[in-house]
């Protein structure tokens, strides 16, 4: 900077002239008003177009080949199905209390097929807050030494062994369900599933061996399944001095009673385990009916925005549609639905397209304005949930071994009498028959298609090369902000110290004074890391907080608050309180903070979009403004012009939207309506963020809150 | 081809070489030559308890010396003799699998399991009888033949990183032990072929004739195997030259109404086959060059023991005493052929019910009259096969590209039990387990962290570890070998042994074409050196010329095969050597402009021709360049000859007219469109 300005001071002199690329730099520097502003806008049109822009899905791994083989499912298969549906929801079966009887008859039904049957025991491990956990691969899990006989959940596994296979991969096949309380629909997924698992006893097709787990949702769906993982993966093999579940008398019973109703060797109580697991499949069938016609909803999104390979999606959206005839869902935010900005949007661009149409025929990029709001309202719950960072089902416990999964939600249309009850058998076993054929066909590991992509239908997508640039445009504008907020802030010192009709005598008697200038943005940068460090304290303390017992989420909200704002002041007066002394002489010392801070939005920002991109594309929306427009509202009162009126509203707007409880509260309400919003809600929702390790938690707690503080800062900066 | 070419200059290079020999020796052979070739050949029918059935074929080829016959064989194949001869070969077996040997179901106590179940793939050891320096060369000679000889890709076992020596615990133990695996070799009919092709009359006639492909690669289990010994140059007085014995085990389901079957209401029955249904042919008569042919219905010891004989007090009496009715027409089955003999085993240790052995001759058979036997069962039985002491199963533990571990879980079968507590005269009873453990080099073992739990208890390592070899592992060089001895007690219900590794990262060009798919980690061996599967069926002298009795008497120690593990390794984009060099491209083109650029450029007369350039007037367009350029230099703060508002004035202006210009096309072809 000092160079450029140096040699802005000499401009008699033929200059040596200065490379392209450092030119350009300086331009938009100086012009980094209009730059932003273009970029913003360009980042958030980017972000609306993208429904536009998204591409039809395809099969990528030509190995797939979905549907090309024709159905073996038969009515046999189904009936046999509906053997196992009927004497599940016998009412006899539902005698015990611990609901055992079930799980008996789903083993001996698996048993009768030839299969190698197991059970598994497991204690519901709870979620806790392991700091410092947030990427690390999953570990064998904390022993716990409460474990109670009452409280353990059965899954109940079933192998088939490929004949030819030489079993080094697996498919696995999980329907969760609750032997105590479950609905018609549990017992039907274990229709379907049985129905495929006894077809695929005799089919010499199999390359890779079958795993069906049967995962006793008692204790959720997500944790039975991820306890079996955890056994699969990583086993222990040392057992300590707590108590076993074999010690437990419910558990011998079931094992003894098993044990000599057929040929032993199939059945054994030791865990099974088949090879590498290629990819799973966890089947549902809702409880609740779908009034137009069957439908099927995909889940895919696991731990921080993790998604399967879009393959095994449009695997199951292929044969859904092609071949089995049922409607495919993904996940939509319902109220975008109805908004009316937004089908005027649709319209603008549908009309955009017509226009550019008629100019060039090849351009066809318009999608109908409805179709377009649909898209939007796909894409923002694939943005959504990606950025909360929550699986959305229990197949999010295979991504966290790196095993492609999704949940598949079959919800039928009519009540479920016999005739319709076997058609969706026969349809939805196909469907998973088709799908496992597909899986089992892959010679390698899904690798072909997209890992990065959000949907915004069940057939289209957009793939993270167009995703990025609306991403891109949005904190483009930080680093020259930065940039030109210093020099501003430098040069601006320079005119009021010295006199600027004489700028090279300055350069000569004050060098020094200079390089100490230059140095001054240290004391904006000692504030910012001393926010974030704060930051790093608040997102630290409900690891405290949970543990006080007996704590409603109201008052631990507010014990966290307390906490925060207690340790924002000892940290300010501990720290040498740059706020309060901010050595008044320099007026600038706002801009220079807020480059600092711009700077480490764009860090942190950059680094999460790395990890998760959806919490980074909507943090940069909300910070990226407020970041970018905040002045001290002193400033702007004293202008008095339109202009720092307009930007004094936005800054207040901003300053409270971007507060991330406030943020919560607003999303909240936008979904679910205004009515019952509980102050504890938040304490519940972060509560779910850091069960889950969600590296968004991390986000809000170590870059968005450490921002919004450092901007509040400016604007009420006393300058 | 170049697969191929190799081995056929061998060979070639072999029968030159050979001719010369045996055309001097050749007239003193016939007189010496008391002994003769024999070949054999022998099928074992065994049903299995999960409803399936065993076939074993057995066929054995001898040669005499080859000092007394020359180069000359009448049955015996002559690649194989010659393959011994070249590389001098002393004990060499090659098995071809496809699936799995299901060790709960189909038992590992027996002779046949523990000698016939193969981990899937190729399986190739060898002992060669040459100096050891000039071991490694023979056996890579050695692969390339045999997968010349038998369209495989053996020739991949060549590389000194897929093959390794065994110190100890591998069975023939001796120092010139060379064993390699290739798990993902893709067995077929063509690896079966050239098998047959080894057999006198092929699959023409005999036994042989059974082999139909489509029945057998229909099967659950398929292992070809051929081993070979030959004592040939041994100093010995008793000389019985190469002895190759090629067998092939399949497991078979018979008919497979199954879904009939389910909903009767003796589904535990177990099907009813025949030769015929299974393999959909008959025998015909023996292989006329066969010195014996002979079908065995072999009832294990469990099934008999469930069979409850009338008279079974008295079995071994009724067995020496010829056919007796009380076996072959039993309440439970019936055998639609009367066996020609009975055999029953002798006493055995490990069981106190004895197999049963029937037998039939080929010999009898004709054309008009095949040979077909069939079994039927009438009542529903169960039983379990005998199982290893001790069930192995191997699996891979962690997550991720980075690291893992690999651990065996040995968990008693107790089937064994009382055998053991009978053997424990001295109040110590142990049980010795042997592990021998390959792993390729880019799975990086760390061998200290090999930790070892019996009955879920984490326990030193050294005490139950009584030997333990290990070789490192060489990048691209050598895979890491691990032979352990343990020794545990015989009460012991689990025992775990786990052990880490790293993955390494490949060369781009040591990808095989399938990379995602993953790696193979080939079987480990267990193997239970104080436990013999051997069935010992009362001498006769006829039986004592069956080869494949004679080699169920053998005493080799029980062994079973661990699971083929895939490791998914760390692996690159494939399409980054096209990336790597277009950026490459690039930085070089940077590069040379850069230097012409400094090399051309004389800084003094450039300056001097700006300054020329700027007295001059210049054209219009050209000066909105040289303004908008020093707008881009950073000069909008000083004053310069003209205000900066006009400069940007023009350029709004140029820019007005560019717009103009682009909606006027624009228009134009929206209206006239």
């Amino acid at each position: 900077m000092a160079e450029t300005k140096e040699k802005s001071l000499s401009d008699e002199k033929p200059k040596p002239r200065v490379r392209p690329i450092v030119r350009l730099g300086i331009f938009l520097i100086s012009h980094s008003f209009h730059v932003s502003v273009v970029c913003c806008t360009a980042g958030v049109l980017a972000l609306f177009l993208l429904p536009v822009l998204a591409k039809n899905t395809y099969i990528s791994e030509n190995a797939l080949m979905p549907g090309s083989a024709s159905p073996m499912l038969s009515n046999q298969h189904v009936s046999d199905g509906n053997r196992l549906v009927k004497d599940l929801t016998n009412p006899n079966s539902k005698s015990s209390e611990t609901g055992i009887e079930s799980h008996k008859i789903i083993a001996q039904y698996m048993l009768d097929l030839g299969a190698e049957v197991s059970f598994h025991k497991f204690h519901p491990q709870m979620n806790q807050f392991h700091p410092l956990h947030f990427f690390s691969s999953p570990d064998s899990g904390k022993i716990q030494e409460n474990y109670s006989c009452s409280s353990y959940g059965i899954n109940t596994v079933g192998i088939i062994r490929a004949p030819h296979g030489d079993g080094k991969e697996a498919i696995v096949l999980v329907t969760p369900y609750n032997a105590l309380k479950s609905g018609f629909g549990e017992a039907l997924s274990l229709g379907i599933a049985y129905s495929v698992f006894s077809l695929l006893t005799q089919v010499t097709w199999l390359a890779k061996d079958i795993i069906w787990l049967v995962a006793d949702s008692q204790y959720g769906e997500y944790a039975a399944v991820a306890a079996w993982l955890r056994e699969y993966q990583t086993p222990k093999f040392s057992s300590l001095s707590t108590p076993n579940a074999e010690m437990c008398p419910d558990v011998n019973n079931l094992f003894e009673l098993k044990g000599h109703s057929i040929s032993g060797s199939k059945f054994s109580n030791s865990f099974r385990r088949a090879g590498t697991m290629a990819s799973a499949l966890v089947l549902k069938v809702r409880d609740q009916n779908e009034q137009f016609e069957d439908t099927i909803s995909i889940y895919a999104e696991a731990s921080n925005g993790q998604m399967p390979n879009l393959d095994l999606i449009n695997v199951v959206n292929y044969l859904a549609v092609h071949r089995q005839g049922l409607r495919v869902n993904v996940e939509k935010l319902w109220s975008l639905l109805n908004s009316s900005w937004l089908k005027s949007l649709g319209e603008i661009f549908e009309s955009l397209a017509k226009v550019a149409k008629s100019l060039y025929p090849k351009w066809k990029f318009g999608i109908p304005a409805t179709e377009y709001v649909e898209g939007t309202a796909t894409l923002a719950s694939s943005l959504y949930y990606q950025a909360l960072g929550v699986p959305t089902g229990p197949h999010g416990a295979f991504r966290d071994y790196q095993v492609d999964a999704i949940t598949l939600e079959i919800s039928p249309k009519f009540s479920l009498d016999k005739v319709w009850r076997n058609d969706i058998l026969l349809r939805g076993g196909r469907l998973i028959e088709g799908v496992i054929r597909s899986v089992n066909n892959l010679l390698e590991k899904f690798h072909q298609s997209f890992f990065l992509y959000l949907l915004t239908s069940p057939s289209k997508f957009v793939s993270v090369g167009v995703y990025m640039i609306a991403f891109a445009l949005l904190i483009a504008p930080l680093p020259m902000v930065a940039a030109s907020l210093y020099v501003d802030a430098n040069s601006s010192s320079n005119c009021s110290k010295g006199d600027s009709s004489t700028p090279s005598a300055i350069t000569d008697t004050d060098e020094h004074s200079i390089a100490i200038r230059s140095w001054r943005w240290l004391n904006s940068a000692k504030l910012v890391f001393i926010v974030h460090l704060w930051g790093a304290i608040v997102s630290l303390l409900p690891y405290f907080i949970s543990q006080i017992p007996d704590c409603s989420p109201t008052t631990s909200f507010m014990i966290w608050v307390l906490l925060s704002i207690l340790s924002l002041l000892t940290l300010n007066s501990v720290l040498a309180s740059p706020l309060a002394c901010a050595k008044a002489t320099q007026e600038k010392e706002w801009a220079l903070v807020k480059s600092v801070t711009i700077s480490s939005v764009f860090i942190g920002l950059g680094l999460m979009s790395v990890i998760n991109f959806a919490t980074a594309e909507i943090g940069a929306l909300l910070m990226v403004p407020m970041c970018l427009l905040a002045q001290p509202l002193k400033l702007d009162v004293r202008a008095g012009t339109l202009r720092s009126f307009c930007r004094m509203i936005c800054n207040l707007v901003l300053g409270h939207i971007a507060f991330p409880p406030a943020a919560f509260f607003l999303l909240k309400g936008m979904l679910d309506g205004f009515g019952n919003a509980n102050v504890g809600d938040f304490w519940m929702w972060v509560e779910s963020l850091w069960a889950w390790n969600s590296a968004t938690y991390l986000f809000i707690g170590m870059v968005q809150l450490p921002c919004w503080v450092l901007c509040i800062s400016i604007l009420f900066h006393t300058c | 081809m170049v697969l191929l070419q190799r081995p056929h200059i061998l060979l070639l290079l072999i029968d030159t070489h050979q001719f010369l020999q045996c055309w001097i020796a050749f007239g003193s052979a016939n007189e010496e030559g008391q002994q003769q070739e024999e070949f054999s050949e022998e099928l074992l029918v065994k049903p299995l308890p999960d409803h399936k059935l065993l076939a074993h074929f057995h066929f054995q080829s001898s040669a005499p010396p080859s000092t007394s016959n020359g180069c000359h064989h009448h049955l015996f194949p002559k690649a194989i003799s010659q393959l011994v001869q070249k590389f001098r070969v002393k004990e060499m077996e090659l098995s071809f699998t496809q699936g799995r040997w299901n060790y709960e179901s189909w038992g590992g106590f027996d002779p046949i399991s523990s000698s016939n179940a193969k981990p899937p793939g190729v399986e190739l050891w060898a002992v060669f009888d040459v100096p050891q320096h000039h071991i490694d060369a023979s056996w890579k000679n050695l692969t390339h033949t045999l997968s010349g000889l038998f369209c495989a890709s053996i020739n991949f076992l060549e590389s000194t990183a897929t093959y390794s020596t065994p110190e100890w615990s591998f069975p023939p133990a001796s120092g010139n032990v060379r064993y390699g695996t290739f798990p993902c070799e893709a067995v077929c009919t063509e690896n079966l072929t050239p098998w047959l092709r080894l057999l006198p009359c092929r699959d023409k006639a005999g036994i042989a004739l059974l082999l139909d492909r489509p029945s057998l690669y229909r099967g659950f289990y398929h292992s070809q195997r051929l081993h070979l010994t030959s004592t040939e140059s041994s100093s010995e007085g008793i000389d019985s030259g190469i002895i190759l014995e090629q067998t092939l085990t399949v497991v078979l389901q018979p008919n497979s109404e199954r879904a009939i079957e389910v909903h009767a209401s003796e589904k535990h029955v177990q099907p009813s086959w025949s030769l015929s249904s299974i393999f959909g042919k008959q025998v015909s008569g023996r292989c006329v060059l066969a010195k014996s042919s002979s079908v065995y219905l072999l009832l294990d010891r469990g099934l008999v023991a469930e069979l409850k004989f009338p008279n079974k007090e008295n079995g071994k009496s009724a067995a020496n005493g010829l056919t007796s009715e009380n076996f072959w027409s039993n309440p439970s089955f019936e055998l639609s052929v009367n066996p020609d003999r009975i055999f029953l085993e002798e006493s055995s240790s490990h069981s106190k019910s004895l197999s049963i052995l029937y037998m039939f001759q080929v010999e009898k058979y004709s054309e008009s009259e095949p040979f077909d036997i069939g079994l039927m069962w009438k009542v529903p039985v169960a039983w379990l096969c005998q199982q290893t002491p001790l069930h192995a199963s191997r699996f891979l533990m962690g997550s991720g590209n980075e690291r893992g571990a690999i651990a065996i879980s040995l968990k008693s079968t107790q089937f064994t039990e009382g055998f053991m507590s009978a053997n424990s005269k001295d109040g110590s009873c142990e049980l010795r387990v042997d592990v021998f453990q390959v792993v390729p080099w880019y799975v990086k073992v760390y061998f200290h962290s090999l930790r070892v739990f019996v009955d879920q208890q984490p326990r030193a390592v050294s005490d139950f570890i009584e030997k333990i070899h290990v070789s490192p592992s060489k990048d691209k060089m050598s895979p890491g070998v691990m032979e352990v001895v343990l020794k545990l007690p015989c009460r012991v219900n689990t025992a775990a042994l786990t052990i880490e590794f790293d993955k390494g990262f490949l060369r781009i060009d040591e990808y095989p074409p399938d990379a995602n798919q993953g790696f193979d980690i080939p079987s480990a061996i267990i193997s239970f050196p104080n436990f013999h599967a051997s069935m010992v069926f009362l001498e006769d002298d006829s039986l004592n010329r069956s080869p494949l009795l004679s080699k169920f008497q053998d005493k080799c120690p029980v062994m079973s095969y661990t699971e083929v593990l895939l490791v998914p390794l760390t692996t690159p984009d494939f399409s980054m050597p096209y990336n790597v060099s277009t950026i490459k491209c690039t930085v070089f083109a940077l590069y040379f402009g850069s230097l012409l650029n400094v090399l051309q450029r004389r800084v003094a007369e450039e300056e001097r021709f700006l300054k020329a350039k700027a007295a001059k007037k210049t054209g219009r367009l050209p000066l909105l360049l040289s303004k908008l350029s020093a707008k881009l230099r950073g000069r909008r703060r000083e004053p310069l000859h003209s205000p900066p508002s006009s400069s940007s004035f023009i350029n709004s202006k140029l820019v007005l007219k560019v717009i103009l210009v682009a909606g006027l096309a624009v228009g134009w072809q929206y209206f006239f469109s």
